[in-house]
């Protein structure tokens, strides 16, 4: 094998320019995969970690996945009768006497369970009015399942039951309606009840959805507020382990009969962009690591060309086919191996170059930065992905060169 | 230079009814229907006009072809059974190749060249192959142009260097294709007394395609080659 390495060090050598371009070639689609795949993970990755550490990991909603069956279609099911204008029995909407499931639901070994009632209303301040929603909350359970609390930037859920109807504004809602903590604004509801209510703290998450358009008050006065009585919309549950909120989610629906959401399931739509985000980037990358592979396909071929007399006195001598190939072989594994190590480093340099961008994104979520994440399987995967290209760009002008007869070229030579 | 097998009168390849036919449009038959046997430490010439088919069969010997009918044995071997590659094995071993154009590998230096052959075969250590190399090039008279490139040396000089590489694996049969084509009266007679003294000192045999007379001449036997047939052979005659 040394001889075939060394016949294919000399051939690069050769032709030292076209395999330094080859190489870069390969070198930026590596060097440009690990950088947007450190990008696109590592935002996805902070969208997921915000979502996972800021909102429950699983909501047990006050709605049914299935609209419960007809009785009538359950007494006559296959009968020959159809049955026409039947109307279901109209509900009111919400979890009723929730204290017992709740409780039940905080029984359940590593998962904390908090009742809330979300309802939508409109604040008005100093001549502004802006929708928002309301949510109902009890502090002490409240803050096991949410880091509302640790996103307070002034004040802090004791502090709504310091004042008669305390609230706790989102920062951009506040900032919507130029409002500061202390200050009295004025409530609607749906219902038409209208409160006053005094701003107790402000929360920051970096959720633009959350920091825009949601707020906090007691559930007891938020029940009062939408005229519900002992009713909650939603049992928020937080899990030790977030990977494990889809078993539980059906666990609890099974066992609740409400429809309940695991956050993945919740946030499926923007989990599915992400999917075909990073489908998106890896087609761009592997387009930049195919012209590369036609880079290396190139200049293969063109050592063959100027080389095919060496190739007949190589086999001449009692060089086999598979020698042949090897020789050229390495050589697109050269230029591939050597593209990738330099694609290692140009990518290693790009993401700690993104990482280091001061930049306000405001997209999901807030950030100061773009998120890169650090990790060695994007290299294994671009570099793999370089080799492959490499190694396919080298064999198919290798398999071409085994296959000459040097009979053809020796008499094209004489 | 020693060390090559040695069959003085023994067989070492034998054609019976080698036929090679170009396929194309018009089909060209190249060697046709030829019957021939090489014995050990002979020194063979073969002549014809130019398209005779003497290279054709040059090549058809030395297993660089297959012929379309017929049975080439080499050594006793039925070559026309064997796989490409154990082919290839019995020229790295068995054969060593002259062609009119040197062939050097032009990155390479003269010594590096010589010992190409060598390290396919891998059976002896770089030590030993650079010695043997050395050895060859001494007695080629081109020991001090060991380090240098083939674009530095005479036409003369680089076809020795391709006889130093056929000689590498110490084959018992060289197989020489217009070797001194290329080159000037003098440096033709240096090549040919080459060839003379590795049947006469090493015992190899030689089989040598030229149009040449004079070397012809100089060779122990000659075949003449005229539309792909034998037309005279002096060693049929012997």
């Amino acid at each position: 094998m040394k001889l075939h390495l060394d016949l294919a060090l000399t051939h690069l050598k050769g032709r030292i320019r076209q395999t330094v371009l080859s190489m870069l070639g390969v070198a930026t689609g590596v060097g440009f995969s690990i950088a947007m795949a450190s990008l696109m993970q590592g935002s996805q990755l902070d969208f997921i970690r915000r979502i996972v550490d800021l909102t429950p990991h699983v909501v047990v909603k006050d709605e049914y996945r299935h609209p419960p069956e007809q009785p009538v279609r359950r007494l006559y099911a296959g009968g020959a009768v159809a049955l026409t204008g039947v109307k279901p029995k109209e509900e009111l909407r919400g979890i009723r006497n929730p204290k017992p499931r709740v409780a039940a639901l905080n029984g359940i070994p590593n998962v904390a369970a908090a009742p809330i009632l979300r309802g939508q209303v409109v604040f008005r301040y100093g001549g502004k009015d802006v929708a928002a929603a309301l949510v109902g909350i009890e502090p002490k359970l409240e803050r096991r399942v949410s880091a509302i609390e640790k996103n307070l930037e002034t004040g802090s859920l004791d502090d709504l039951f310091a004042v008669a109807n305390g609230v706790i504004l989102g920062r951009s809602l506040a900032a919507k309606l130029a409002i500061e903590p202390g200050k009295t604004l004025t409530v609607s509801s749906p219902a038409g009840v209208v409160m006053r209510m005094k701003v107790v703290g402000q929360f920051h998450t970096g959720i633009l959805a959350l920091d825009q358009q949601e707020s906090y008050a007691l559930l007891k006065r938020v029940q009062v507020l939408m005229e519900r009585p002992n009713v909650v919309n939603e049992i928020r549950l937080r899990l030790d382990d977030a990977t494990k909120a889809s078993a539980l989610a059906r666990r609890v629906e099974a066992r609740l009969g409400y429809r309940s959401e695991s956050w993945d399931e919740a946030n499926e739509g923007i989990l599915d962009v992400f999917l075909i985000r990073n489908i998106i980037m890896y087609a761009t990358v592997g387009s930049i690591l195919v012209v590369a592979a036609f880079g290396i396909f190139n200049i293969v071929s063109t050592i063959i060309y100027e080389k095919v007399r060496d190739i007949a006195i190589l086999k001449s001598i009692g060089f086999h086919e598979t020698d042949i190939r090897a020789i050229f072989l390495f050589e697109g594994f050269l230029i591939g191996g050597l593209g990738t190590l330099a694609g290692w480093g140009f990518g290693y340099a790009l993401y700690r170059l993104l990482g280091a961008i001061p930049i306000k994104v405001q997209m999901f979520t807030e950030m100061d930065g773009l998120p890169v994440i650090f990790s060695l399987a994007h290299y294994a995967i671009a570099g793999g992905a370089g080799l492959a290209a490499a190694v396919v760009a080298g064999y198919l002008p290798a398999r071409k060169a085994a296959q000459l007869n040097p009979v053809d070229i020796i008499r094209g030579a004489a | 230079m020693s060390g090559a097998t040695v069959r003085n009168g023994k067989a070492l390849i034998e054609a019976k009814g080698v036929t090679r036919v170009l396929p194309g449009p018009v089909p060209v038959t190249l060697v046709r229907d030829v019957d021939l046997t090489i014995r050990g430490r002979e020194f063979v010439a073969v002549t014809g006009p130019s398209g005779s088919g003497k290279s054709s069969l040059l090549y058809l010997l030395g297993l660089l072809d297959r012929p379309d009918s017929g049975q080439i044995r080499l050594e006793g071997i039925d070559t026309g059974r064997l796989a490409a590659e154990a082919l290839s094995d019995i020229r790295l071993a068995r054969l060593g190749f002259v062609f009119q154009f040197h062939f050097l590998l032009p990155e390479f230096t003269v010594e590096d060249n010589v010992m190409i052959p060598m390290r396919r075969l891998g059976s002896r250590s770089l030590e030993a192959m650079r010695e043997r190399a050395t050895a060859i090039l001494e007695e080629l008279d081109l020991a001090d142009q060991a380090a240098k490139r083939p674009h530095q040396l005479s036409g003369g000089q680089m076809q020795r260097v391709a006889v130093a590489r056929a000689l590498a694996n110490d084959p018992p049969i060289l197989l020489a294709d217009e070797p001194t084509g290329n080159l000037d009266t003098k440096n033709a007679e240096r090549v040919a007394a080459v060839f003379e003294r590795l049947v006469r000192d090493d015992a190899r045999t030689v089989v040598m395609v030229t149009h040449n007379p004079e070397l012809a001449a100089r060779a122990d036997r000659r075949i003449r080659i005229v539309d792909g047939r034998i037309t005279e052979d002096t060693g049929r005659a012997a």
